[in-house]
């Protein structure tokens, strides 16, 4: 309300009754003060304390610092309640002194009832009052501008006559003068450097990530290969068809059609080229001057064919251009007779040359004796036989040198250069040889040799394999070799035997298990020697000997050349040698009788076995004749017989690699070609007038086509086809005697023919296309 | 009975190498030669007729294949097809 000395009060009738100050009764609206003695409240507080109606002014009563309080009926209720306190002395003199005297007023009326607030005062100016600091100086004098320094005055005076004077200005560079004017500039402060001794600095570590992608061809995976066998029925399911019906019919409906197309094959070939077919018949015609053999390579050693005819000529079966040559001395007419005793100064030896090392021969077999023939076996090539001038056959097996012989061509290179020095050096010593240099050939001695006693009285002249099949046993029985390798030998002799040889299974099984280092053989250190062979050694002894005995006679044949019959394979050329001479064996005179042996064609019974052969002999005679043999004996009984053409001794006997029954032989001045069967004579005989024929060789691929050398060196070819009553070719090979004639095909277009003379040298021959091509129809 | 003697009368003539009988599946069911060779020739030859039947057939839907014959340089194969069977002679025709 404003006024803080005025409280009011609500006097209850009670309290009205105490301080007699009833309403209307004691206070009316004139009379509204009363006078209440401060005792008298106290004392009213303490008897009716809190319902007291001055309870809550009770502090302010006591607080009073009168005697008596003012309580004033407020009729209007203007402060709230009927009565009100007024708690200050001034306030109650105001209200006490002023209401009597405002009362006429209406302003004083307003005024006593804001009696408390504001009292009229005259106005009065305020009246200074000293300055109450509180504070405001210090900021005062703090923000207030003062000179620290006292201002420098200057008073700078001119003479008065100078102003106002025209001048002139000019310009002034400021930097020409010096010292016109003064810079600071700004320099690095050496004293003053700030030194960063310990730096913060955050350090992240962030993995390198780099996105890379690969692809990587993924192929699904696919059959490589697939297996399968073929659908067949079973043979319930055959039976079942065959005897179907549908069978039936198909066939009746089918056959006819085949036979109609069978038929016009059999009349006639729709395809025959006739224009192409001409062409053939006119190139074989012409082409005269074409037909010669061309020298391809001849051979000689200085050293162990020197002076000494060359007495057979085989070529390798199987290795390109390897040829062996087996050497004998070349003997005069007395020294035949003596033959069989004769010393050997000179170690003989069967050489092998090769075409790729023309001086030096790549292998060397030791003989005991002159060779006279020898043969590779055609089932196995590395085995060799041969048969002596003794009487000897010998074998050898030369499986360890085979590489060797393989690889001739590559070693000749190497060797060339030395060869010559060493050929010369070793002349005095006969039996030396290096292993890996290969100067000097390797020499292989002998794996068996037959026993003396048991061989020919005189020398082997002649020797062949014989044909698988059927095999001669001990008792004369043939059978069946079931194993392809060819076992048996069959040697003849002018002493008037047939032997045959029989070379076990096992040698030759054990011979390709052989290892295959070079052994140095030396021959006066027999130490070497494989132990395996041993015991072959001089007791190797024939199977069968055949006495060849003419049945009223008596008397000896004595087989120079035999030819057997061929079941199957290759063909053998049967070894054409030099021939005993002219000379005749005055002892051995007596007709002789021909064998020719043939291997029968069944091979299941041995029984039915017939042997026949030819022989050619020594005086010039063809005896054809079967062999059978007698259980008990060793000796054959034979039918035979013969045919005496020649002049002198057979020096070749071959059959024809294409009819295997057309034999030629060759002997003296003539030669004949003979066919089995026909009884009569020879179906061809022909006889050239100048010089001797000494040796032969039907060509190998064309049917009428033969090569026969002779004493003068010359060989003919004969070509029956174009001309049959001379040669069609002759050509001179070389001036001495031809000793001895192989042909071999090496490939299809190299064909080659070796031919050896009497001086120790071999011609090799490349027999030209028209000659080996055979026609058509030959 | 008669199967057996066509069919030897078929072989009889000369330079018949082979004869063999195959079934529509390609399955021999007489034969003349080796299991191996038989097999390897009816496998090929079915095929080679089959094409060529289908060839006529569709060159001319009316036409159907009688006889096929195959010439090689060193011998004549001749096929005789039917509706089940197949008759297959491998005859050498001599020059």
């Amino acid at each position: 309300i404003g006024h803080p000395e005025i409280f009011p009060l609500v006097f209850t009738t009670k309290t009205q009754e105490i301080f007699n100050c009833r309403v209307l009764e004691d206070v009316t609206e004139e009379n509204c003060f009363k006078l209440i003695k401060k005792e008298d409240i106290i004392q009213d507080l303490k008897t009716r304390a809190a319902i007291s109606d001055f309870h809550p002014v009770k502090k302010v009563v006591l607080e009073y610092p009168g005697e008596e309080l003012l309580v004033v009926f407020d009729a209007n209720f203007q402060y709230g309640q009927n009565f009100y306190l007024v708690a200050s002395e001034e306030a109650k003199e105001n209200l006490l002194k002023p209401p009597e005297t405002t009362e006429d007023k209406d302003e004083e009326k307003e005024e006593e009832n804001g009696e408390a607030t504001m009292e009229v005062h005259p106005y009065k100016p305020p009246v200074p009052k000293p300055w109450v600091s509180l504070g405001s100086e210090k900021e005062v004098e703090e923000e207030s501008v003062k000179d620290t320094v006292a201002k420098i005055k200057y008073r700078i005076s001119r003479e008065r006559r100078k102003f106002g004077a025209p001048i002139t200005f000019t310009d002034r560079n400021a930097s020409h003068a010096k010292d016109s004017y003064i810079e600071c500039t700004s320099y690095q402060d050496k004293a003053f450097s700030i030194k960063m001794l310990e730096k913060n600095v955050g350090i992240q570590m962030v993995p390198k990530v780099r996105e890379a992608s690969t692809q990587t061809k993924w192929s699904y995976p696919k059959n490589a290969a697939t297996q399968y066998f073929p659908r067949q029925l079973t043979n319930e399911e055959r039976e079942e068809s065959l005897s179907s019906e549908k069978l039936k019919e198909f066939f009746t409906s089918v056959h006819l059609r085949m036979e109609i197309a069978l038929q016009q094959n059999e009349i006639m070939n729709a395809f025959f080229d006739d224009w192409k077919a001409l062409a053939e018949d006119e190139s074989s015609s012409g082409g005269k001057p074409d037909v010669y053999l061309k020298a391809y390579q001849s051979f000689t050693d200085l050293h162990y064919l020197k002076d000494r005819t060359i007495s057979c000529v085989c070529w390798h079966p199987t290795i390109y251009g390897i040829i062996a040559v087996s050497a004998r001395q070349q003997l005069f007419y007395e020294e035949q007779v003596n033959l069989p005793g004769k010393s050997v100064l000179q170690q003989s030896v069967i050489l092998f040359l090769s075409f790729s090392d023309p001086i030096h021969p790549q292998l060397m077999l030791e003989c005991p004796e002159d060779i006279y023939c020898f043969q590779f076996s055609p089932s196995d090539p590395n085995i060799i036989v041969a048969g002596c001038i003794n009487g000897q056959v010998v074998l050898w097996d030369i499986s360890q040198h085979e590489e060797n012989l393989q690889n001739a061509k590559t070693d000749a290179d190497g060797v060339k250069t030395s060869a010559i020095d060493t050929v010369n050096a070793s002349v005095p010593k006969v039996l030396q040889y290096n292993c890996m240099s290969g100067t000097e050939p390797p020499l292989v001695r002998f794996r068996a040799i037959s026993a003396t006693q048991y061989s020919h009285k005189k020398t082997v002249t002649d020797i062949h394999w014989l044909p698988d099949h059927p095999e001669a046993s001990q008792t004369g029985a043939t059978f069946e070799n079931k194993g392809g390798v060819r076992v048996q030998l069959v040697t003849c002799s002018p002493d008037g035997s047939i032997l045959f040889w029989d070379v076990p299974a096992t040698k030759l099984s054990e011979q390709p298990s052989s290892e295959k280092i070079r052994e140095e053989e030396m021959f006066d250190m027999p130490l070497n020697v494989p132990d395996t062979l041993n015991h072959l050694d001089l007791c190797w002894k024939p199977l069968i000997k055949i006495n060849l005995c003419e049945s009223d006679t008596n008397t000896e044949y004595s087989p120079v050349r035999i030819s057997l019959r061929e079941l199957h394979y290759h063909y053998k050329t049967s070894e054409k040698m030099q021939s005993l001479n002219t000379a005749e064996v005055p002892a051995k005179q007596s007709p002789y009788r021909e064998m020719s042996t043939s291997s029968s064609k069944n091979m299941k019974a041995p029984q039915n076995v017939s042997a026949s052969f030819f022989l050619g002999t020594e005086d010039g005679e063809i005896v054809y004749s079967d062999w059978k043999m007698e259980i008990e004996s060793d000796v054959a009984k034979t039918v035979s017989q013969k045919y005496t053409i020649h002049t002198e001794t057979v020096n070749t006997l071959q059959r024809s690699p294409f009819f295997k029954d057309i034999i030629l032989s060759i002997g003296g001045q003539n030669f004949a070609i003979w066919k089995e069967g026909v009884t009569t004579g020879p179906i061809l005989q022909l006889s050239c007038s100048a010089g001797t024929y000494t040796a032969g060789q039907w060509s190998l691929t064309r049917p009428g086509v033969f090569f026969i050398g002779r004493d003068d060196g010359n060989i003919d070819i004969w070509d029956l086809l174009k001309k049959t009553y001379e040669p069609s070719h002759f050509q001179n090979i070389s001036k001495s005697m031809i000793t001895f004639i192989s042909a071999c095909i090496a490939s299809p277009e190299q064909h080659f023919l070796a031919v050896s003379d009497d001086l120790g040298v071999l011609h090799v021959l490349e027999i030209c296309q028209t000659l080996h091509d055979a026609s058509r129809n030959e | 009975a008669e199967v057996e003697e066509t069919l030897k009368r078929i072989q009889a003539h000369k330079g018949v190498m082979a004869t063999m009988v195959i079934n529509a599946e390609g399955i021999p069911v007489r034969t003349t030669l080796d299991n191996s060779t038989t097999v390897q020739y009816a496998g090929l030859l079915h095929q080679l007729t089959v094409k060529a039947r289908s060839t006529v057939r569709d060159l001319d839907p009316q036409n159907d294949l009688t006889f096929l014959r195959i010439r090689s340089k060193k011998h004549e194969i001749m096929i005789a097809p039917d509706k089940e069977y197949l008759l297959i002679v491998i005859q050498n025709p001599c020059e």
